[in-house]
């Protein structure tokens, strides 16, 4: 296997969830583009540490794996407390702190 | 060789598949369904990697966890269950010229730097070796992330109670 199939899988779901982060008006989906762009980060992790025959790459993905779950925790209850003041998840009316 | 590069031509492709119908599905639970492919798929591909714990967390964390807590968020948030045209915002060219110029940077420079380099799965490291170096030569990150976890657990619950 190559090491840059890997590595372009990863910069196109890198890429999917920057459009999905820049187009998408409903914050969950928002959450679930960032998801994808840390996974693509993941597979670049493994596939380096693979490449190189370090565990290093591993052990940073597993490091990433929990930051991502602490991450959607907090998102979600953001969300949820946007909902709860605004009656709706569109991010196009968060614009509390505009100047 | 044959058979790793097909699993991994299959995956990739349904994974593609998935991550466009992710950000341009016009059903918030359709997209979280489709998330759940794409998240399958990158554990299938760190098992064609030989991480095969990092595959069971993944599926583990990601898709017990990560997308059921999504679906909550989903349905606590009232989304409309069916189509809604209402889900993009009009920063839909943008965001594709953003996106397709990355991934042409991201491509050109890869190929440029990598060009045909091997992946070796021959050189496996195994769980043990993994956990070796969590708990020696990474042990402070390590403990900074289960403090980061508990910051974020409490966080979570502060936020979004009722009061």
């Amino acid at each position: 296997m190559l090491l840059n199939q890997f590595l372009f899988l990863g910069a196109f779901l890198f890429c999917t969830g920057i459009y999905g982060v820049l187009a998408r008006k409903n914050a969950v989906l928002v959450l679930m583009s960032i998801e994808l762009i840390l996974n693509a980060v993941n597979i670049n992790l493994v596939a380096f540490g693979a490449f190189r025959s370090n565990v290093a790459g591993q052990v940073f993905a597993l490091f990433v794996v929990a930051i991502a779950a602490a991450e959607v925790g907090v998102g979600l209850a953001i969300v949820l407390i946007i909902y709860r003041n605004k009656r709706s998840v569109d991010l196009t009316e968060v614009d509390l702190m505009k100047g | 060789m044959i058979a790793e590069n097909i699993a991994f031509w299959l995956t990739a492709l349904a994974m593609a598949v998935g991550a466009i119908r992710v950000v341009t599905t016009k059903n918030v639970v359709h997209a979280a369904l489709w998330l759940v492919l794409v998240l399958g798929g990158v554990a299938l591909n760190f098992v064609l990697l030989a991480a095969e714990f990092l595959a069971v967390v993944q599926i583990l964390v990601y898709i017990g966890a990560v997308v059921v807590l999504f679906l909550f968020g989903i349905m606590l948030t009232r989304a409309p269950i069916g189509h809604d045209a209402e889900l993009d915002n009009n920063q839909r060219w943008a965001g594709l010229v953003v996106g397709l110029l990355t991934f042409g940077v991201l491509a050109s420079v890869l190929a440029k730097a990598f060009g045909r380099q091997h992946v070796s799965p021959a050189s496996v490291q195994r769980t043990s070796d993994v956990a070796n170096s969590v708990f020696t030569t990474y042990v402070v990150p390590f403990e900074v992330v289960s403090l980061v976890l508990l910051a974020a657990l409490v966080g979570a619950v502060v936020i979004a109670r009722r009061d």
